[in-house]
């Protein structure tokens, strides 16, 4: 379908920056959320990078005590809500929904846009409320610290934040229609990559999770500004509704983070390994049970809150449930690798480097959904650690696996794969030098958020802050050697990697409406040639 | 060298705080049961049917039922067995001895506040005795914090307008260090205190050393005199009032017909937000207290009424 008369790519569909700024074309809208979270994702390293120097030393002697709360404040809500959470939906998966399931673009094109505009104006509202003023109550605005006794623009944060909800709201609402109604002729649901069922999940949370974390921000605007009492006694609130709100929202939210990240994962190892998953059905629906599941564990954020008893037995029994379908998805990427012709890539390393971490990360999460366990590590540097392996060890290395996957398609050119490799594995050193100390130090009792600290702890703070530097040196190398390849790398073929699925049968990068003809769909998922692994090499 | 590796690994202060060590030990070692294998899978997989390497390629499995039935299942009996395990100490933990020595904790934005029941007052610092059971009846008067000691392997968020327990019973005399785990605002990482554990003979000369103005609940009577509480809760008060003898631990039925249980949290509420629950049969007349008493002052005079006790036999 083509060749014949070759069709302009989307990139090349027009170049003024009106055709960028008013396109309608998931593609473009694609890529400005690309140039958007790494924008965020730099701000967001920059102030972790401040308080990984702040900590070097156990005194406070580079910011002051209301510095470094402001700066892991800034740290926490751009990383969450600007980068993490639009990071493989809003990028990935907007580029890749249609052309993954044959369509020529998302179901709605305009409100996709409208999405885009939505973060960047929340985003950078908040961002410029978190630097002209401040807020220093981390990134969870617990009651009554946030409402009664901060000094910092909160309410304007809280604008800022809820603002960009209905950014995940819209995107979520696009995904889960486009899937139902934009599927080529045999695409069954059984025919979507897993990419798409992790997706379909992840927008499922973001519809029904979302309006919740919006009425909480508003209910603490109204008790701020009005003095209403929702959350804080002194008014007759009660501070435990508002934790209990918040992680209604939040931990689902762990889940907006990770399930892309899990279908991301999914294309990797089979792109690799040239061959069809092993067991599709149990890895597509463990991201429903994840998606369903996730909305019951929010308590376990609460064992030593003063919640009841009864309550918090709940939901460590569930929190340990959820373990379940994570653990599926590992055995059956692992059983995929068996007798497959596996390339090694740079996305099969980040892929690698996405289950070594989820592992270990997904492990500590048991230690502290394990409720005598948590009482100690609770707040500590353990609950840190835990959550950075999952959010920053898996989740960005499966976007980071993704670009690298994608970047052919997205940009028509190929990157130097030897430099691919390289990054991967020094951000999986890096990753663990900065963030094993960590899970040593909160065993060991230093409780999170502490701006100076006990000198014992100082060795250990040390190793980290010399792991956050050779981390930020590995994030930094995709960001160089991606800009180069999309000037100067070698074109792309359609296909580079060998990679069954649809987005792979067009152009590289694909013309502005995807398929000349809507394609009809009669393989199913991974459909990789049985000779591709088939017998001796 | 050993005291390097004494910063990896906290000192144990209790015997729970051992047992939730070997629990953690035992976690780790089922953990493992099911990571190593995935790990070695992973290599050895990676390593063996690499691109180009010759091997055995014939497998066209893309599922096995058998097999993700076994990793469903197997997984599944070692979390139920290990959330047993955690909820059993987890239990132990939350539910106090009877027989514990009580101490008031008061959180406040920077520091840790505590009172004896003879009357001790401390600012940073807690002494007790080793050997007993210690419970913190705590609250804060501005936001959460929470009372972490990590020898003993417990913590507690401290809420302001309600009182929040914990308690733990150290074996060995020594200092502890003591820390807020919940971030408090600007001066959240100096908010530290000092656990000094003493023996029984050390802590009760301590307590003698201690100046203490009266016990806790003779201070609590000075401060219902100074406030005037007596005017009209006293026997010869004008004002029908509630009697305050006896009433603690009581059932107290309400204006709106429900009934609650006069414990510490239900006379607290009542001095500070008198509006809240009003006892049935009495004129919503009480003024709050809470611009003048602080929570301090309030545990005292909850004291005071606790100690009046059973002087008078229940209706």
């Amino acid at each position: 379908m083509n060749a014949q008369t070759p069709v302009p790519s989307y990139l090349e569909a027009g170049h003024s920056l009106r055709s960028w700024l008013l396109t309608t074309d998931h593609k473009r809208i694609g890529v400005l959320y690309m140039l958007a979270v790494t924008f965020f994702f730099f701000i967001g390293g920059l102030a972790a990078g401040v308080i990984r120097v702040e900590l070097l030393t156990p005194d406070g002697d580079v910011l002051s005590s209301d510095g470094y709360n402001r700066a892991f404040t800034l740290h926490g809500v751009i990383m969450v809500w600007f980068f993490l959470i639009p990071s493989i939906p809003s990028v990935l998966g907007n580029f890749l929904v249609p052309l993954m399931i044959g369509a020529k673009d998302m179901a709605l094109p305009r409100m996709n846009l409208a999405s885009w505009y939505l973060l960047m104006g929340g985003g950078l509202f908040t961002l410029f409320a978190l630097l002209a003023g401040g807020v220093d109550t981390g990134w969870t605005f617990y009651t009554p610290l946030s409402t009664m006794f901060s000094n910092g623009h909160v309410i304007a944060v809280i604008v800022g934040v809820f603002v960009t909800g209905f950014s995940s709201i819209f995107t979520g609402i696009n995904i889960v229609v486009t899937v139902h109604t934009m599927r080529a002729p045999g695409m069954t649901w059984f025919r979507l990559p897993l990419f798409i069922w992790a997706l379909y999940a992840t927008s499922v949370i973001l519809i029904l999770a979302t309006p919740v974390l919006a009425i909480t921000l508003v209910l603490i605007a109204a008790e701020h500004l009005f003095k209403i009492g929702i959350f804080d006694p002194a008014l007759g609130g009660d501070p435990l509704l508002f934790q209990h709100l918040f992680w209604f929202y939040s931990h689902p939210a762990v889940y907006i983070m990770l399930l892309p990240g899990m279908g991301v994962v999914n294309e990797l190892i089979t792109a690799a390994a040239h061959k069809r998953v092993f067991g599709y059905g149990f890895i597509a629906f463990s991201s429903i049970a994840i998606a369903i599941l996730g909305f019951m564990v929010w308590g376990h954020h609460m064992f030593v809150a003063g919640q009841s008893m009864y309550a918090s037995l709940l939901f460590s029994l569930l929190s340990f449930l959820i373990a379940i379908p994570s653990a599926i998805k590992v055995y059956n990427w692992t059983a995929t690798l068996y007798k497959s012709r596996l390339a090694i890539t740079a996305h099969f390393l980040y892929g690698c480097t996405f289950i070594a971490l989820f592992l270990l990360g997904g492990c500590a999460g048991l230690f502290v959904a394990l409720l005598a366990a948590d009482l100690h590590v609770h707040d500590t540097y353990f609950v840190v650690a835990h959550f950075h392996y999952i959010m920053v060890g898996a989740a960005v290395s499966a976007f980071f696996g993704g670009l690298h996957f994608w970047w052919p398609k997205i940009t028509g050119r190929m990157y130097p794969e030897t430099l691919g490799k390289l990054a991967a594995i020094l951000i999986f050193l890096g990753f663990n030098l900065t963030f094993l100390p960590q899970f040593i130090l909160g065993y060991d009792g230093m409780p999170r958020r502490y701006h100076h600290y006990l000198p014992e702890y100082q060795v250990l703070n040390v190793l980290s802050t010399a792991g956050a530097g050779v981390l930020a040196v590995a994030y930094m190398m995709p960001f160089c050697y991606l800009l180069w390849s999309w000037y100067r790398g070698p074109i792309a073929p359609a296909n580079p990697w060998g990679a069954a699925g649809l987005e792979w049968k067009v152009a590289s990068p694909p013309p502005e409406h995807n398929f000349e003809r809507i394609p009809t769909v009669d393989f199913e998922a991974y459909d990789y040639p049985p000779e591709a692994t088939h017998g001796r090499d | 060298m050993n005291g390097f590796f004494a910063h990896m690994w906290p000192m144990a202060g209790s015997a729970y705080a051992s047992r939730v060590d070997w629990m953690v030990m035992t976690f780790t070692g089922v953990m493992l049961l099911f990571v190593i294998p995935v790990v070695v899978c992973l290599v050895v997989f990676t390593w063996r049917y690499r691109e180009g390497r010759e091997a055995v390629r014939d497998s066209t499995a893309i599922g096995n039922h058998k097999l993700e039935i076994a990793w469903i299942v197997i997984p599944f009996i070692a979390a139920m067995i290990l959330f047993g395990l955690s909820a059993r100490l987890f239990f132990e933990a939350r539910t106090p001895p009877v027989d514990a020595l009580e101490i008031q904790l008061t959180g406040k934005q920077w520091m840790w506040k505590f009172q004896h029941a003879s009357g001790q007052r401390e600012l940073n610092a807690l002494h007790v005795p080793a050997g007993r059971p210690i419970k913190l009846n705590m609250i804060s008067e501005d936001v959460i914090h929470s009372f972490y000691i990590p020898v003993m392997r417990v913590k507690q968020d401290v809420l302001p307008g309600r009182y929040t327990q914990m308690w733990f019973q150290a074996d060995q005399p020594g200092t502890y260090q003591v820390y807020c785990a919940e971030f408090c605002g600007t001066d959240h990482s100096a908010m530290l205190a000092k656990l000094v554990v003493q023996t029984p003979a050390d802590y009760t000369r301590w307590l003698g050393v201690a100046d203490a103005p009266g016990s806790l609940a003779e201070q609590g009577e000075a401060l219902y005199q100074q406030m005037g509480c007596s005017g009209c809760h006293g026997p010869s008060a004008a004002v029908h009032a509630p009697k305050l003898e006896g009433l603690y631990g009581r059932p107290v039925p309400l204006a709106d017909g429900s009934v609650v249980n006069a414990d510490a949290s239900y006379l607290r509420d009542s001095i500070l937000l008198p509006q809240k629950q009003v006892a049935a049969g009495y004129a919503p007349i009480m003024p709050t207290y809470s611009n003048v008493l602080d929570e301090d002052a309030v545990v005292r005079l909850v004291a005071y009424i606790q100690s009046l006790g059973n002087t008078e036999p229940p209706r």
